[in-house]
């Protein structure tokens, strides 16, 4: 099928420019047309948002409550996912376990991704020693895996949400910097740069101002993929015992324990939160690389 | 006033030299320097265009640089006014960078494109609090829009709405806002369409007369040097080889660089000279990191003689305001 254009009078024809313009649902449209794969990681993100934020609301039991009558029964009407050794409903653990890692990725992802951006702008902006020794501090932090060194930062900050989230902060910080620094480079040589500078426009001007704009594509690619990289590490830290601690319901904490004890005997126990792992972050991956592949074409091979 | 009597320089650039350090391999050793403006001397008066032309890589873009003061000289004198800017900073600078503006050569990368036209023009009127009352600032941005001949609606518009000749009429209009003495023009038309360079070399002359404006006119193409400019200077590998009155460099060029440039046939057909770029001389320019002993024009003169590898000439007046640096054309007047 073709959409046929009507032709345009000449008077329209010399605002077309302006008609043209995409709205915002115009943009949504054409992504969800466009990228099938990237719609649906959308719509795992935002199921779990929803169910994250909504776990009072949704959740059939306290995630907390034990309920001895009924330990390590299988999914059944009344316990959907069935419950842990301690009489658990998981299906509301899950739920409240959503919450969980929605704080964690998302907060970790954006604190990081922001200060990744003014780092990597900054270090560009500045070039010279500046960027050099910037440079040089990113490669030492990346030298360690992200998961190296969350487990380093929580050795000596403790556990606990809010530690888990400077944990996983920290390491995401050189790799956005990192990105956002190669693309502010280029930016730093366009004119636009120039001009502002001989306006006399100040350093934090010209960086926020002139800069930071032009990098939101790679920005917005980072911090998507950083929510991902959050999510995983969350509960690979929960999961080591170093992360989110019992009682708060998280996914990396309810493989654990009963969950390779019972393994054989209740494997709904391990299964519905590795599950629930796995399709988080493959929504926010799938979400994140259709979201580049929109917003910069260029970046599709690295 | 009387014509004759020499009006007063706004710019005196002295010596002005700008190398740029080359370095090598992981640990950056130093392995050279790119002299791409190595010693040159000029004056701007007050309210003329002095044009700069020269084969691409000679240098003009820096010379436009230093002057703004988005390059730091390695060496040399830039006296604006009576100051020397080579080496101000801070506070200073940022009050000079309301007197000295500039115009890029390319009107697609030179506007910010995530702003509005209205915004990349109030801007420098906001942050200098030259109109710090926001329905002002942008009655203002109409006024200056008019004045650059765009209608006052494109304020609303972000720059890829727009032509490339509106744009370049927008970046005029920003670099107005200021309301600047001197501004550096660095080849402000030889992105455009042929069609539209006149109207905006127009608008720059017509700008220049209303507001008392002095100009740095960069360029390639010779018919509109000669068009808008007083004084034309030339530029070969870093050095000013010639400068003299516009008339006078186009029917008397005198250093073998600038002749051959004209190709030493004066054109009397507008259409031909519009057309008429710079013809390539002879030989590949030498690079900038390694330029020639002597003259570093003498590998591809035509009147080269020996000590020409040898000695660098000297700039000699040869006529009351006509500057040669060739020590084999002969003093004339
Ligand atoms: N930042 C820089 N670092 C190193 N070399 C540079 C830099 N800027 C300019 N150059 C070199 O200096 C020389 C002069 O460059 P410039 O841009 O001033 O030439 P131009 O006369 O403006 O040329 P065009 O007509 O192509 O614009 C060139 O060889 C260029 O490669
Ligand atoms: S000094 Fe010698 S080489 Fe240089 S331009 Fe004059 S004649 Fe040619
Ligand atoms: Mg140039």
């Amino acid at each position: 099928m073709s959409t046929t254009v009507p032709t345009m009078g000449l008077p329209a024809a010399v605002d077309a420019s302006l008609a043209l313009r995409p709205t915002v649902w115009m943009r949504c449209l054409r992504f969800v047309r466009r990228e099938p794969l990237g719609t649906f990681g959308l719509a795992l993100v935002i199921v779990m948002a929803v169910t994250g934020s909504m776990a009072e609301l949704i959740a059939p039991y306290n995630p907390t409550a034990n309920d001895f009558s009924a330990m390590t029964e299988a999914p059944s009407w009344a316990h959907l996912l069935g419950t842990d050794q301690f009489g658990r409903d998981l299906l509301s653990r899950l739920i409240y376990g959503a919450r969980t890692a929605m704080i964690v990725g998302l907060s970790s992802a954006l604190v990081g991704g922001v200060i990744g951006l003014v780092l990597g702008v900054g270090s560009a902006y500045f070039g010279g020693l500046i960027d050099l020794v910037m440079q040089r501090i990113f490669d030492i932090v990346m030298a360690f895996p992200l998961i190296i060194l969350a487990l380093a930062v929580v050795s000596i900050f403790g556990t606990g949400v809010q530690n888990v989230i400077i944990a996983i902060t920290i390491p995401l910080i050189p790799r956005c910097a990192r990105v956002v620094r190669s693309s502010a480079l280029a930016i730093r040589e366009i004119p636009y740069v120039d001009a502002a500078r001989a306006c006399g426009f100040s350093h934090s001007r010209i960086i926020l101002r002139h800069m930071v704009p032009n990098v939101m594509a790679p920005f917005l690619i980072m911090i998507t993929a950083s929510v991902g990289q959050a999510v995983l590490a969350e509960a690979s830290l929960s999961y080591l015992g170093l992360g989110v601690q019992e009682p708060v319901p998280a996914w990396g904490l309810m493989l654990q324990g009963g969950a390779e004890e019972y393994a054989s005997t209740a494997p709904w126990i391990a299964i519905f939160p590795g599950l629930a792992i796995m399709l988080s972050v493959l929504g926010v991956n799938l979400f994140g690389d259709a979201m580049r592949d929109t917003l910069d074409p260029k970046m599709r091979n690295r | 006033m009387n014509a004759a009597s020499p009006a007063s320089p706004l710019l005196e650039v002295r010596g002005l030299r700008m190398h740029f350090p080359v370095s090598e391999g992981l640990l950056g050793r130093k392995v050279g320097d790119v002299k791409a403006v190595d010693g040159i001397d000029f004056t701007v008066r007050r309210g003329e265009t002095l044009g700069l032309v020269g084969e691409s890589g000679c240098g003009k873009t820096t010379t436009g640089r230093c002057v703004l003061r988005l390059e730091k000289p390695t060496a040399g004198q830039i006296i604006f006014d009576g100051v020397d800017i080579a080496s101000l900073g801070g506070k200073q600078l940022q009050a000079l960078r309301q007197r000295i503006q500039v115009i890029f050569q390319d009107p697609y990368s030179s506007l910010n494109p995530r702003m509005t036209i209205g915004q990349i023009i109030a801007e420098p009127m906001f942050v200098h609090g030259i109109e710090p009352n926001a329905t002002k600032r942008m009655e203002r941005v109409h006024e200056l829009l008019t004045i650059c001949g765009l209608n006052a609606g494109f304020a609303d518009r972000y720059p890829h709405e727009m032509s490339g000749g509106q744009r370049q009429r927008v970046g005029i209009a920003r670099a107005l806002a200021m309301n600047p003495e001197f501004i550096v023009c660095d080849e402000p038309v030889s992105a455009l369409d042929v069609s539209i360079q006149a109207q905006v070399v127009n608008l720059l002359e017509d700008l220049r007369e209303k507001f008392g404006l002095t100009y740095l006119f960069i360029a390639h193409d010779l018919s509109v040097v000669r068009h808008l400019c007083q004084r034309v200077a030339v530029m070969y590998l870093g050095h000013i080889v010639e400068m003299a009155d516009s008339d006078t460099l186009f029917d008397n060029p005198q250093h073998p660089y600038t002749r051959a440039l004209l190709a030493a046939v004066p054109v009397p057909d507008p259409d031909v000279e519009q057309g008429r770029e710079f013809r390539p001389v002879k030989g590949e320019v030498p690079s900038p990191m390694n330029p020639p002993s002597g003259c570093v024009f003498h590998p591809r003169c035509p009147m080269a003689v020996d000590r020409c590898s040898k000695e660098a000439p000297q700039p000699r007046e040869i006529a009351p305001g006509h500057m040669v640096a060739c020590s084999e054309v002969k003093i004339t007047g």
